[in-house]
């Protein structure tokens, strides 16, 4: 179904972003919700070799239905609490085994990046799929700024720690521990589809699902990807994730989309469609969410029932 | 037995209310879910939400059926006629609850439906309940109490409990963290167990001291 990869694809667009454009659009970033009528602003991106070839779930979906648990488990808490989240000023620190570490502000990071649109299918370790269009740039781009040392080869991930703004982590009941942390190989990290997203449908991400940046590996089960990032950290050793620590038998820290290995409590064969109502065929899932030709080389020789 | 005030003037209230229409008032949730899933306005993953609020509402009419006798105890209101009701409404959400999940989620997939059926939890332990109540539910006509003899027949109807008591269970068992709502529940229906638990060694104290004293 994926177009097939070749440079010879990525025909330009005449999306390229103007240094002007670039500009706005990170400015538009960071004071879209100022602009006057409290519109979005819509942000420019290149179409990428690396979408899919699917019809992206209603925006309403995407944004109304996610797991953050920061504001709460329901499905519906991110939307109704995450509006109360401060996003600018916002910076990211970078440190570890990196030769450049620091704080690095948003707009830092965002700049120089060439944006793009990554249509990705996100699947969720409950069993169920939605397809989002977004906005984004490769990991890569910023690992490779901060020159990642000789030793480094793991990134670990740290999202915002702020019971004031998030009520998940405030309160007698503790659903897990926090701040949520995650973690990539070097060699996943590096890898040109694991992006930052900064936006989806062209507008800048909606607090709910991880304003103002987030990661997205689309191969792996949704909540390796984590929202919201403050620290990025490169180091020598496989770092702690959150469900790892909560329940080590059933999220591994490779947590590969994989029909064949199921979560011990139920099946991941196959998933369902987020948006279609309620007579949606279920979906056959993929190995490694369809990304199998991209990504199966780094995971050659590994036994994924045990590494799961 | 304690007796709240005013418990006497509730019981009589009740006592007017006819039980019949209570079924239908009973069903108006699932029609209202049932017809907003097939309206699309569900929201995102209406099958979930659908197959939820059911399950949901079977455990609370079980629930209800359980507390009828403890609130007795406790208060003096009596929802005794009300009981039968509870249990058939529970019944008939935990087979709208099933039918979701067979039809709308699995889609009549039956290779998986039987993977799941022999191999997950929380999916035995729901089937496990549903079928304890489908006895019950068979059960629940006055002939078949004549039919079965009362003693018998309150013997067969305290499956309600463990079957109350698997349900709670597979709430729990298939969410992903510890969230408060399916403990409440669980911590419910152990108080109830624990009630009735301690209503049978009372009545047995007494009958033992009624042997002894005769
Ligand atoms: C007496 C019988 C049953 C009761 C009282 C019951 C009750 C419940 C409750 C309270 C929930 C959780 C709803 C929520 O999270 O809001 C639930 C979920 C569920 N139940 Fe049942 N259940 C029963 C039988 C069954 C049976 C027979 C099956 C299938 C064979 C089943 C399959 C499910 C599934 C698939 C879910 C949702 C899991 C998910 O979130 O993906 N249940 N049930």
């Amino acid at each position: 179904m994926r177009r097939k990869l070749g440079y010879a694809d990525v025909t330009p667009k005449n999306l390229y972003l103007s240094r002007r454009t670039l500009m706005a659009g990170a400015a538009g970033l960071a004071a879209g919700a100022l602009l006057p009528g409290g519109a979005l602003a819509r942000i420019a991106a290149e179409a990428s070799p690396y979408s899919i070839d699917a019809t992206p779930t209603a925006y309403e979906d995407i944004t109304s239905y996610n797991n953050f648990y920061e504001f709460g488990v329901d499905k519906g808490d991110p939307k109704a609490h995450a509006g109360a989240l401060t996003t600018e000023p916002w910076s990211v620190v970078i440190d570890g085994l990196v030769g450049r570490p620091g704080t690095y502000p948003l707009e830092d990071l965002v700049a120089p990046a060439r944006l793009e649109e990554r249509i990705y299918r996100l699947r969720c370790v409950e069993g169920w799929s939605m397809v989002i269009p977004w906005i984004g740039f490769p990991l890569a781009d910023v690992l490779s700024r901060a020159e990642p040392g000789s030793g480094a080869r793991y990134v670990a991930f740290e999202t915002l720690m702020r019971p004031e703004e998030m009520p998940g982590q405030r309160g007698f009941f503790q659903p897990l521990d926090w701040p949520y942390v995650e973690g990539l190989r070097l060699d996943e990290a590096m890898h040109p589809l694991t992006i930052l997203a900064t936006g989806l449908y062209g507008e800048e991400l909606p607090n709910q699902n991880g304003a103002p940046l987030r990661l997205v590996v689309p191969w792996k089960y949704g909540f390796k990807s984590i929202k919201s990032i403050v620290r990025i950290t490169l180091t020598a050793d496989q770092p702690p994730t959150t469900w790892n620590l909560q329940n080590p038998r059933e999220y591994g820290f490779y947590s590969n989309v994989n029909p064949a290995v199921d979560h011990p409590r139920w099946s991941q064969a196959t998933e369902r469609v987020i948006g279609g109502g309620i007579f949606a065929p279920r979906r056959e899932t993929e190995l490694f969410n369809g990304y199998a030709e991209e990504v199966g080389h780094l995971y050659a020789g590994m036994d994924l029932t045990v590494h799961y | 037995m304690p007796v709240m005030q005013g418990a006497g003037t509730i019981n009589q209230a009740l006592r007017r209310l006819p039980t019949g229409p209570g079924y239908l008032v009973g069903l108006v949730p699932a029609a209202y879910w049932i017809t907003l899933a097939f309206q699309n306005r569900l929201g995102a993953d209406p099958v979930r939400t659908l197959e939820h609020e059911l399950g949901i509402i079977a455990l609370q009419f079980l629930v209800a059926a359980l507390a009828v006798t403890p609130l007795r105890e406790l208060t003096g209101v009596s929802f005794l006629r009300f009981r039968r009701m509870f249990g058939l409404l529970a019944f008939a959400y935990a087979i709208l609850h099933f039918t979701t999940w067979l039809v709308l989620d699995r889609q009549l997939d039956w290779p998986r439906i039987l993977a799941d059926l022999v191999k997950r939890p929380y999916i035995i332990l729901g089937m496990t309940a549903l079928l304890m109540l489908i006895p019950l539910a068979a059960t629940s006509f006055d002939r078949a109490v004549r039919w079965l003899g009362g003693a018998r027949w309150r013997r067969l109807h305290r499956l309600a409990y463990p079957a109350t008591a698997l349900a709670a269970v597979h709430f729990i068992w298939l969410v992903k963290t510890w969230p408060l709502e399916p403990l409440l529940y669980a911590a419910v229906v152990a108080l109830l167990l624990a009630w009735r638990a301690r209503g049978a060694v009372f009545s047995r104290r007494r009958r033992i001291r009624g042997q002894r004293a005769a």
